[in-house]
């Protein structure tokens, strides 16, 4: 199963094993990963599963959709490697991603 | 009570309100015991994919899952499943479970949600006949909902209307049958439901509206659906979809007060300062409308209510709570909704429906109150955090659509 590491604001480290067909926030919240809220369970209705995607990941990662693009436009601290996390499905190329998770969901 | 004193948590319901409570003492540093008691056989799951991805299939029931099992157990959480709790002892602050066993607590949360209403017809416990609240319904659903059967839905709020366009997708014959003029009546404006309206007979799906179901016909299983003006439609599986009552049957046992769910205060206690209550089980004081008591169903609402419990109970810092929101997904419309429109008297669009991408503003006098975004995810959001920040725009400055809906909600006072 491919491996994720999910960087909290205070560098604490959580690698967790993420299924295939899964997306990179249901792997978080399974394992309890603090600081990825996700209330809308993945429906792209709540950005509160903000992520910074690590650069070199950012092409295997893939495009935002126009709703997601729109969602992160008003979420806090967005960058360039902004991602919502509930889009982003795990795959076999995904193993060793690495992303890194915002101060605050709100 | 001060918090130092509470050592024994007991949460009855184990739905998203009371899953995601449990979870969140925790996290707020809450060290005692937790005791999470639900009547259904699985741990805390979702319910809005039951009538989307859970519906088609595209989901097992593992991923509806709030948690895995087994972080309960990690986190000390004693999760009871297929447990109803019966009575409730206020003056020795005791719970009784089925079968007889008494637990005690220092603060107890009812999260105990809403019962989905039994359509009130003679035929309505024939097989075929299904209400739509738990992940066991729509299982039972699924033998007959396939390609090519005739499906009856009755009632078009939102849980209906998705389950139609469901079944659309996967090849049912699907009719929705109304007793009000046009669906959506209770939970959205004529303008808007008039687009959905369309969007599903153009699917393929028909409406009767204003139709009085009067019996379901069938021996042992459904044939069909009588409406009162002698109409017979003929039907393999009838799903209910005609609201749901709050479950206050515990919360009257021991007299807490009750109207249109349990009345609490804003910090969700209850008429005994002992005792909690969240999620559609509830109501409370809208922060956001003038302190207007509300009960609102919907994800947001149960965890807004976990989350506020929780920071009562670890006295952590006061929550602030968000404007309410809800979506609904059906085909490929993802219907976004902010605020209460209740009680507006205007409403602005920016976008045009045609195009599948619009959104209807919600004023009561100056004030926005709501907003239903059609594929309009920045207009969903820019009117929630207007609506969050008690800012507002005039109409006429919302339907600009020249300027985007950001740069809108910057110049907003
Ligand atoms: C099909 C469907 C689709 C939905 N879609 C959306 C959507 O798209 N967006 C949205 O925001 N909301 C949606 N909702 C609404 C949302 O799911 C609910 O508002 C939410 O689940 C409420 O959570 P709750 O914990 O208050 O209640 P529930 O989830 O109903 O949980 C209450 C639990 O308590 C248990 N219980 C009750 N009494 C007792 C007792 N005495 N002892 C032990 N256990 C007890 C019940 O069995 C139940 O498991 C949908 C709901 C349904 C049914
Ligand atoms: S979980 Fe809500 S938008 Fe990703």
């Amino acid at each position: 199963m491919p491996k994720i590491t999910y960087i909290e604001s205070n560098g604490k480290e959580h690698v967790v094993d993420a299924p295939i067909g899964q997306t990179v926030m249901e792997a978080a919240v399974k394992h309890a990963v603090p600081g990825i809220d996700a209330d809308c369970g993945g429906a792209c209705a709540c950005a509160t599963c903000h992520v910074y995607v690590d650069p070199e990941w950012l092409t295997k990662t893939g495009e935002q959709s126009s709703m997601e693009q729109s969602m992160l436009d008003f979420a806090n601290d967005v960058e360039d490697n902004s991602r919502l996390s509930c889009q982003i499905k795990v795959s076999a190329e995904l193993d060793g991603l690495v992303v890194r998770l915002p101060k605050s969901q709100h | 009570m001060s918090t130092d004193e509470i050592k024994r948590i007991i949460i009855i319901g184990a739905g998203q309100a009371g899953g995601e409570t449990a979870q969140r003492l925790r996290q707020g540093g809450f060290e005692g015991e937790i005791t999470l008691i639900g009547e259904e056989p699985a741990a805390p799951y979702q319910r809005p994919p039951l009538s989307k991805a859970y519906l088609k299939g595209d989901l097992d029931i593992d991923r509806l899952m709030l948690r895995p099992a087994s972080v309960y157990a990690e986190e000390r959480i004693a999760l009871l499943t297929k447990t109803r709790a019966v009575w409730i002892d206020r003056a020795n602050r005791k719970v009784r479970v089925e079968g007889g066993r008494e637990l005690p607590y220092d603060a107890l949360v009812l999260a105990t949600g809403a019962k989905p209403r039994k359509l009130p017809l003679v035929g309505a416990d024939l097989d075929g006949v299904y209400l739509f609240r738990t992940a066991a319904d729509v299982d039972r659903v699924r033998e007959r909902f396939v390609s090519g059967a005739k499906l009856i839905v009755i009632g078009a709020g939102y849980i209906g209307l998705e389950v139609a366009a469901v079944a659309r997708q996967c090849g049912l014959d699907v009719t929705v049958v109304e007793t009000a003029v046009r669906p959506l009546a209770r939970v959205t404006s004529p303008e808007v439901a008039g687009f959905f309206l369309d969007e599903h007979t153009r699917q393929g799906v028909r409406f009767v509206l204003g139709g009085q179901p009067a019996l379901i016909k069938g021996s042992d299983r459904v044939t069909g659906v009588a409406l009162t003006d002698g109409a017979e439609l003929p039907a393999d599986l009838v799903i209910a979809g005609i609201g749901v009552t709050p479950d206050i049957a515990i919360a009257e046992q021991c007299g807490l007060t009750v109207s249109n769910g349990i009345a609490t205060d804003r910090q969700c206690r209850t008429s005994d300062p002992n005792i909690f209550a969240i999620g559609d089980c509830a109501a409370r004081p809208m922060v956001h409308y003038d302190g207007r008591m509300a009960r609102l169903e919907s994800v947001h609402n149960a965890v807004e209510g976990a989350k506020i419990v929780a920071a009562v109970l670890t006295e952590g810092k006061e929550h602030t709570e968000e404007a309410p929101w809800f979506w609904s997904d059906q085909y490929d419309l993802k219907l976004q909704i902010a605020g209460l429109f209740q009680g507006y008297d205007r409403i602005a669009f920016r976008g045009v429906m045609a195009d599948r991408a619009f959104a209807a503003f919600y004023y009561k006098g100056d004030k926005l109150i709501a907003v239903d975004a059609v594929n309009r995810p920045a207009e969903y959001l820019g009117a929630k955090m207007l609506i969050q920040t008690n800012r507002t725009l005039p109409p006429s400055v919302i339907e600009d659509m020249s300027r985007p809906m950001k740069e809108l909600v910057a110049s907003a006072r």
